[in-house]
């Protein structure tokens, strides 16, 4: 049976794995082979690097770092952030990367989803959504917007919409990211991820909100979602990976355990 | 670490990522080349395709590379052989995927996966064995291996199709995710993946290559 995938999110700045709130406040914490090792030996299922270097012609960097960490973390690795036209996408694959997640290239151009998805096959390519609540809707049925740029320029794209053409156009696998939950640690919006889920047949990736294991079971269980992301949590080690698919395992969802690493 | 272990290609025909599988091979003693064309075969003790995508651009960059002739000789004479993922779906006879004719040494075609709740298949699954193979020597039945695809080779029933089959998984249906037919080998899945499962499956893969390399010199030795 096909296992629910939890995905550690490593933000890369200038080749060095940081924290902070998504894009202020960095502190550094370390080369990212060596955390990314660490958590494919801890269970993780899969491993997201997103890109937030601030200047393109210091993209160099993080191909060599995609190129470490795929000699040293065998489990599947995605890269975003910046990626804007096929060759750029193709360096990133050669580099040892095994999917690129499209973001505010794919908004500004949806082509461009379709032309990668020719060069290199859906499966390599991920559409990441950053979906804001619409708070003028009141009473009615819910509504997210499309947002760019990191999240911080609106679009009037309506999310779910926008989901159903990203797969129309060859995306392999959405990235749902809520702007409002992400950084909060007050669990994912599953009412969002079921908007979505329940209109593609395409992997659904969960994220922004994580606080504790019970968020992980609510995406996949109530949100519909295949696999979940999230970040703080782990970089900062209030719950690990093992504890997190415990959870999911208690709540009858298929995980894959790596007993070896059990803490 | 050159000169050591057998000497395998990692055929290239621009189909993305092969750090992966070229470390992953590396790591269990082999030493790898890769192959943009046939004169980097020349030496080799085994072939390994890899690959995800589509069968029609696979099978015509591997053509106007000059491979894929020197690709189906080695097949035919039963020289080591490993296809992962793609590189398994070429195989067959035939891809419904966009009607491509693959390379037709085993019988069957390249089908879409039925009753998928999910498609592409993405993420780890089970592999479940329909048959003990030395690929898969120390590895537990029913091991997850990490899966990326939307369709799969479909063995002929009858026509010694059946004979092929050393493991299934389940997405909707089961489907066949590992082969083996002599030195031919394939598997669905993505071993340099895989996590440990799925180095251990390469070493065993290189393992039999070494052995498959040197029975004359063994018997000599001996």
């Amino acid at each position: 049976m096909l296992r629910r995938r939890v995905i550690p999110c490593l933000d890369v700045a200038d080749g060095r794995v940081v924290k902070g709130t998504r894009f202020v406040d960095l502190v550094d914490e370390g080369d990212p082979p060596d955390l990314a090792e660490r958590y494919a030996l801890e269970g993780a299922d899969e491993l997201v690097f997103l890109d937030i270097t601030a200047a393109p012609e210091r993209r160099g960097t993080l191909l060599d770092i995609v190129e470490r960490t795929a000699r040293r973390a065998f489990i599947p690795l995605t890269v975003g952030g910046g990626v804007r036209t096929v060759t750029e996408m193709r360096d990133v694959l050669r580099a040892g990367a095994d999917k690129v997640s499209l973001n505010t290239a794919a908004v500004a151009e949806p082509d461009l989803v379709a032309r990668c998805a020719r060069r290199f096959g859906s499966q390599a390519v991920v559409v990441a959504i950053d979906a804001r609540r619409d708070p003028s809707v009141g009473d009615g049925p819910a509504r997210w917007s499309v947002a760019v740029k990191g999240g911080r320029e609106a679009t009037d794209l309506d999310a779910a919409a926008w989901a159903e053409r990203a797969v129309e156009l060859g995306a392999g696998e959405l990235l749902v990211t809520s702007i409002d939950r992400d950084g909060t640690r007050s669990g994912y919006d599953t009412e969002l991820l079921r908007a979505i889920s329940s209109r593609v047949s395409v992997p659904v990736i969960a994220s922004g909100g994580a606080s504790g294991p019970d968020d992980f079971v609510a995406a996949v269980r109530d949100g519909g979602a295949d696999a979940v992301l999230a970040a703080s949590i782990f970089h900062r080690r209030i719950h690990s990976i093992a504890s997190v698919k415990a959870a999911m395992a208690a709540a009858g969802l298929p995980v894959r355990l790596v007993p070896e690493v059990a803490a | 670490m050159t000169g050591a272990g057998p000497r395998i290609a990692v055929v290239d025909y621009g189909a993305g990522n092969l750090v992966s599988i070229e470390q992953g091979l590396t790591a269990s003693g082999a030493t790898v080349a890769i192959a943009r064309g046939p004169a980097d075969l020349d030496g080799a003790d085994a072939i390994v395709v890899p690959g995800v995508g589509a069968a029609g651009p696979a099978m015509r960059r591997l053509t106007s590379r000059g491979l894929a002739e020197p690709i189906l000789d080695w097949i035919r004479a039963d020289r080591p052989f490993l296809g992962v993922c793609l590189g398994l779906q070429l195989l067959f006879e035939s891809s419904d995927e966009d009607g491509a004719r693959t390379f037709g040494v085993l019988p069957g075609r390249t089908a879409r996966l039925l009753d998928a709740p999910t498609l592409p298949h993405i993420g780890w699954n089970q592999v479940e064995r329909r048959r003990d193979h030395a690929l898969f020597d120390g590895i537990a039945d029913g091991a997850d291996f990490y899966f990326v695809h939307s369709y799969a080779g479909a063995p002929a029933a009858g026509r010694r199709g059946d004979d092929l089959v050393v493991a299934e998984t389940e997405h909707g249906r089961p489907f066949v995710s590992a082969v083996a037919r002599g030195n031919l080998l394939g598997v669905q899945f993505h071993p340099e993946r895989s996590g440990a499962d799925g180095l251990r499956l390469l070493a065993n893969f290189v393992t039999l290559v070494g052995a498959a390399a040197r029975p004359v010199a063994a018997g000599m030795a001996g």
